[in-house]
């Protein structure tokens, strides 16, 4: 599935990361919790509720490049900066956590565990 | 090449600047990305650490031909019982440490899990000390 479409999925507003949005991806991951996110091998798309520069950065030591930011979170300027730095994509969409991830996974995306 | 860092009590935004630029740093050298990946996910959880629990401290990187050495090193309250502080889910974080995603309990256990030494000493009162190295 394609960012484009996944975007479309979840209404969901593009932050940053317009020109990558014909990648696939596959597999993704959810937790407000940047400890857990720290523990991945893979690098899957993170499906998150937490919003502030810790989830930029945790997501740039975990290798982490997409993000999904749930319940219309306000994304910062500083936010999109730092991203902006690792070339990441940041979707905003206006759902819950558990509505997005079920839109996911009944459109294909894959769990990681 | 060496390269030290300062850390502040409490600056979250600023949490993690370390580790990106040792990150960066370890990329322009080409070292592999699966062993990038440890050393910043180690590092930033001692940085994180630093900032939550302390009342900050410094970070020091030597980074030689065959591996890295980082030192963390805070003043702050010290860890009582480091065997405890070790095991999984036990935290004594903040709750504004929680709303920054952290303080689950995981980051000593996942130091451990990510570099191939790790030494951590500390003295109550005064301050703790994590040195880790990570083998290329």
């Amino acid at each position: 599935m394609t960012l484009r479409e996944i975007a479309k999925l979840l209404n969901a507003t593009v932050c940053i990361g317009e020109s990558r949005l014909d990648e696939e991806v596959e597999h993704a991951f959810a937790s407000d919790l940047m400890s857990d996110v720290l523990t991945l091998k893979d690098t899957p798309m993170l499906v998150t509720g937490l919003c502030n520069i810790q989830t930029i950065r945790t997501c740039d030591m975990a290798s982490l490049d997409i993000i999904v930011v749930v319940r219309n979170k306000k994304v910062t300027d500083d936010m999109i900066e730092l991203a902006e730095d690792d070339d990441m994509v940041i979707l905003s969409c206006p759902y819950s956590m558990f509505k997005a991830c079920g839109l996911l996974y009944d459109a294909g995306i894959k769990p990681l565990y | 090449m060496h390269q030290e860092y300062t850390v502040v009590e409490g600056d979250f935004v600023n949490a993690g600047k370390a580790s990106s630029s040792v990150k960066k740093t370890l990329k322009q050298l080409n070292v592999e990305p699966g062993i990038v990946k440890r050393v910043v996910v180690a590092l930033y959880e001692a940085e994180v650490n630093a900032i939550a629990h302390a009342y900050g401290g410094k970070v020091l990187v030597d980074i030689e031909s065959d591996k890295i050495k980082m030192v963390v090193a805070d003043k702050g309250p010290g860890i009582p019982d480091i065997a405890l502080a070790m095991q999984e889910g036990y935290s004594t974080a903040r709750p504004e440490v929680r709303d920054m995603g952290f303080g689950a309990g995981m980051g000593l256990p996942n130091m451990q899990k990510n570099v191939d030494k790790l030494n951590v000493t500390s003295e109550v009162g005064v301050g703790t000390t994590v040195e880790m190295e990570v083998n290329f």
